[in-house]
């Protein structure tokens, strides 16, 4: 395998690049391995081509998390991270790909996710959605998108299908349905949204995923589509050319939901935070701060519906890491890192992240990401510092709050 | 009764430029057949003068009373030509340019084909030579004095320079102060003169001359006429210091009253300058967030009062990074500010003095020191003990009191942690943020960069689309002090042409509106970018004033009634042409 330079350099636009250094410098991968982009952009602009030899040589190329820092700073307008996607693709192509990544396409390919699971029990996350006793009032029904509603809600596929992030969909739905929303979801029908697919370079199969999701989508009429993950978001919106239909990260949705007064906390007197807090009713007693995934913040510039639902939910005081919004610091879950280790095994950018966030005094570390949920509060836990540190998607402190008020019903435990 | 038409054609060769693709001696034999035509020959080059002659020679022996240059574009020779005409006594609309250079043998490479072009282009410009009427050439009287727009350094030198040329300036300035953003400075590079040693005695003359009448915390707010008799409306507003603010017993200033004058002048200079980059637009460095991150402006006032205390630690480490909202195509500042890398070397080079211990880093993409003695002042403060290291600070974190800067280094190809107790961000200009409202009153365009866009960019630097409006200084890009004083006095002396001749030339070529025709709808008016036509509110029909119609033709065609008519591309000559392109 051969690959002549020039037509990607000429695809991708890199003769643009000055070399400067700022994607290098910004990749958080970069410190911890070997991967340098710009001077694989250099490659490709000086070399004819790169042969198979190059590649093996090369295997830092999966260690890229997709967090498009690079494609942020740069100052010339020229996509980094895209040469990787490009480069990932040749070695798809030629089939020299490490095994797990393999893996996960093969998964996604026959059972419409990564893990391979069967695609009959992509729906199984809805037992236990009104709580394992039956208590509380409302009713939790997830109808079929195919019966007509107004928001599609998109599940994806940890969602879905991981015990600890199906915790994060329950109470997402548990928070449309006492917002009285019309959402309805696409059942054991719904396909991976191939965001991550395409980034390990599997173009083919990015394609067809489009192309089928794309029809059953239209088919459904919804206006509005909604995601658990911001990786499914990334690709709707950016990639999918859903002409028609507004593509929002749930994290958008349900700061509408309560900025418009449909979802709310009606906070009846708080006792004083008792120990610990949390425990005394009312609010939700916690210092908390908020981790912004890459395919929300940087990505997609999503930094403030975030922060407006914490600062919302009653008794919540949020602190901020000094590297956020901008530079939040990428847990490095993205871009098929959550199927492939990477070069380096020892340094997790994730230990660096808790390590941030127990620092600002922080008893909830928050996220909006299901790969975030996993690479986070999997750190917290090798770290030592789950006695005082503990993860939580932004949806589970919204299910805690609206339990204490009694319009929701706390029935997931709640870890920690 | 007309005289017949008696045409002359001329093809020209233009060395092989054009006879290389186009066969000229057959276009001549062709031209010399056409209707009207009584002579046509091929030469080297037309506008030499021996081809000026040789067309002189032939209007004045064969009577001509026309006369087609078939050579490059008009916008390079139809002036050459239409004066060698005048100087026979032919009245210099009745030349008449084909373009058969750039519009065919630059663009063809088909020889056969691009002779029949070329043979095509000539027929339609003679058909319309045949239908040419002479128009009279006009002038009017020029209003000696010059408006200066903005009181920074290229204000100041240019209304300097006019004023010592004896007319009357009007410098308008929109802050309490004379100086701009040099006043800012500390001091200039690569000479570390003092700037308040610089722009004192310089505010001081302006001040004193019996020509110039500065206007403090003024603003320009409407412009009308054209060039040599312009009128410039200004408003002045006096700040009343006296208020004090009663719950903060802090002295404020409020808008009290304000005046509003109207200046006759012939023409006008625009020296309104540049804002500064705010780094808060880049969340990724810091700034704003750290108190050890700060501009190089806060750094020019810092060096000014000699003073690098009062940061989270003793100043050990400084850093300077370069290019901050410069070069930035995401930002929508692609361009280099110029400055940047120069006053990074100087800010440097006083840091080691003042602080001998401690290190001193430039972080750069590129060092462009491209001034006199600006090298040599780079060489001289790297041999200080200033380091440069190659590669863009992608961004800024903090590390207890300190900062880390977070990058590559490019050289050595690997990515770094630099602390530093102390980060100047080199911040570019940018084109003020009220750039558009003074482009509306004047009818300046902008280049894409959103700075003033001058005629052409080598051979007409200080001049604008508009005539009688003239650029100096930061407003039309990023310069320096040096290159600012030279572009003001460009822009004095072109003010000045106007004003020592006391009169200007205006185009001929322009529309007229046949008042029996005219329904007076107002369309012309609406489509006209110049300003030229107005109803008549009496007669209700629409009068275009000569001096300001530039010929552009959009009311003619706009016309509904086709009242309007636009001298020298009328209809009946651009249907010739059209027909003897078209075979029609």
């Amino acid at each position: 395998m051969a690959l002549k330079t020039e037509r990607i350099a000429e695809q991708l636009e890199l003769f643009g690049c000055i070399q400067c250094g700022k994607c290098t410098g910004g990749c958080p991968v970069a410190r911890k391995t070997v991967l340098n982009i710009r001077s694989m952009i250099y490659h490709m602009l000086v070399e004819p081509e790169l042969d198979a030899v190059f590649f093996k040589a090369h295997q830092e190329l999966w260690d890229c998390t997709c967090c498009f820092t690079c494609v942020e700073r740069c100052p010339k307008d020229v996509r980094p991270a895209d040469l990787i996607i490009e480069l990932r693709g040749q070695m798809v192509e030629s089939g020299r790909i490490p095994e797990t990544i393999g893996a996960a396409l093969m998964g996604v390919f026959r059972q419409g996710n990564p893990t391979g699971i069967a695609r009959e029990d992509r729906a199984a996350w809805t037992n236990g959605v009104n709580g394992v006793n039956g208590c509380g009032r409302a009713k939790v029904k997830v109808k079929a998108a195919q019966e007509g509603c107004e928001v599609l809600y998109f599940v994806g596929c940890s969602p879905a299908y991981d015990p600890r992030v199906q915790v994060v969909t329950r109470a997402l739905v548990r928070a449309f349905a006492a917002a009285g929303l019309d959402f309805g979801t696409l059942g054991t029908e719904e396909s991976c949204c191939g965001n991550e697919v395409r980034r390990m370079g599997e173009v083919g199969l990015f394609e067809m995923l489009v192309e089928e999701n794309g029809e059953l989508f239209r088919g459904v009429g919804a206006s509005r589509l909604v995601t658990t993950s911001p990786h499914c978001f990334n690709t709707f919106k950016n990639e999918y050319g859903l002409d028609g239909i507004e593509v929002l990260h749930y994290t958008q949705l349900v700061a509408e939901l309560i900025e418009q007064g449909q979802l709310e906390f009606s906070a009846p007197p708080l006792p004083p935070p008792a120990a610990g807090g949390g425990g005394g009713g009312g609010g939700v007693e916690k210092m908390v701060t908020y981790h912004d995934p890459c395919f929300l913040g940087k990505q997609n510039h999503i930094f403030d519906e975030p922060r407006a639902i914490l600062k919302a939910i009653p008794g919540v005081k949020l602190v901020e890491m000094d590297r956020s919004r901008e530079r939040s610091l990428c847990c490095e879950g993205g871009g098929g890192r959550m199927w492939a280790e990477g070069t380096n095994l020892e340094e997790r950018l994730a230990f660096q992240r808790v390590h941030e966030a127990a620092e600002t005094g922080a008893e909830i570390l928050a996220v909006a990401c299901p790969f975030c949920l996993l690479t986070l509060e999997d750190a917290v836990k090798v770290q030592g510092l789950d006695d005082r540190l503990q993860v939580m998607d932004i949806m589970e402190l919204v299910d805690l709050a609206l339990t204490k008020h009694g319009l929701g019903e706390l029935t997931d435990q709640i870890p920690g | 009764m007309e005289p017949q038409p008696r045409i002359g054609v001329y093809i020209c060769h233009c060395g092989t430029n054009i006879a290389a693709n186009v066969d000229v001696e057959q276009v001549a034999e062709f031209a010399a057949i056409l209707p009207g035509v009584v002579v046509a020959r091929d030469y080297l080059y037309m506008c030499s003068d021996p081809g000026q002659a040789l067309i002189q020679q032939d209007i004045e022996e064969q009577g001509l009373n026309r006369v087609v240059v078939a050579s490059c574009s008009p916008r390079m020779h139809e002036p050459t030509f239409r004066a060698a005409a005048q100087q026979t006594g032919l009245n210099p609309y009745l030349v008449e340019m084909a373009n058969i250079r750039e519009q065919c043998s630059w663009v063809h490479t088909d020889r056969e084909g691009a002779t029949e072009k070329a043979k095509l282009l000539v027929a339609s410009v003679v058909a319309k030579a045949a239908l040419l009427e002479p128009l009279e050439e006009r002038e009017v009287e020029v209003t000696p004095g010059a408006v200066v727009i903005g009181g920074g350094v290229a204000g100041i030198i240019a209304a300097l320079d006019v004023a010592s040329a004896g007319f009357p300036v009007y410098l308008v300035e929109k802050s309490d102060h004379l100086g701009g953003r040099v006043a800012d400075l500390n001091r200039t590079f690569p000479t570390l003169e003092s700037v308040a040693e610089l722009l004192g005695p310089l505010v001081e003359r302006v001040q004193a001359h019996p020509n110039v009448t500065i206007f403090l915390k003024t603003q320009v707010t409407g412009v009308e006429g054209y060039v040599g008799n312009f009128e410039v409306a200004v408003d002045s507003r006096r700040v009343n210091e006296e208020r004090v603010n009663e719950e903060g017993g802090m002295s404020s200033s409020t808008y009290s009253s304000s005046t509003s004058s109207t200046l006759a002048v012939g023409s006008i200079i625009v020296a309104t300058g540049y804002d500064v980059f705010d780094p808060h637009r880049k969340p990724e460095l810091g700034y704003g967030q750290y108190p050890n991150v700060i501009t190089s402006l806060e750094m020019e006032r810092r060096l000014a009062a000699g003073d690098l205390t009062g940061f989270p630690k003793p100043v050990r480490s400084v850093v300077f990074i370069q290019c901050v909202g410069s070069r930035d195509v995401q930002l929508g500042n692609p361009y280099c500010s110029r400055v940047c890398c120069m006053y990074t070397a100087k800010q440097s080079r006083l840091v080691r003095e003042l602080l001998p211990e401690a290190d001193v880093t430039v972080f750069f993409m590129d060092v462009r020191a491209f001034g006199k003695g600006a090298e040599e002042f780079y060489d001289e403060v790297r041999a200080k003990g200033v380091l440069y290291r190659r590669g863009s600070i992608s961004e800024i974190i903090r590390r207890g009191d300190r900062v880390v800067l977070i990058g590559e280094d490019t050289l050595l190809g690997r990515p770094i942690d630099f602390e530093a107790d102390l980060v100047v961000l080199a911040v570019g200009m940018e084109p003020r943020s009220d750039v558009s409202d003074l482009s509306t009153l004047l009818k300046l365009p902008r280049s894409s960069d959103g700075f003033f866009l001058e005629l052409h960019p080598k051979l007409r630097p200080v001049d604008t689309a508009v005539d009688g409006v003239f650029l100096a200084g930061c407003c039309q890009g990023p310069k320096d002090i040096t290159d600012t004083v030279a572009q003001a006095k460009a822009a004095a002396s072109s003010a000045l042409i106007p004003l020592l001749r006391g009169t200007v030339p205006v185009e001929s070529a322009t529309a007229v509106v046949d008042e029996e025709w005219c329904a007076g709808c107002g369309m012309c008016v609406e489509v006209c970018p110049y300003g030229a036509p107005a109803l008549d509110p009496f007669w209700g029909v629409s009068r275009i004033n000569a001096v300001l119609c530039k010929g552009c033709g959009a009311c003619a065609t706009t016309c509904p009634s086709k009242a309007i008519r636009l001298q020298h591309f009328t209809p009946e000559q651009i249907m010739a042409q059209v027909d003897a392109l078209v075979g029609g």
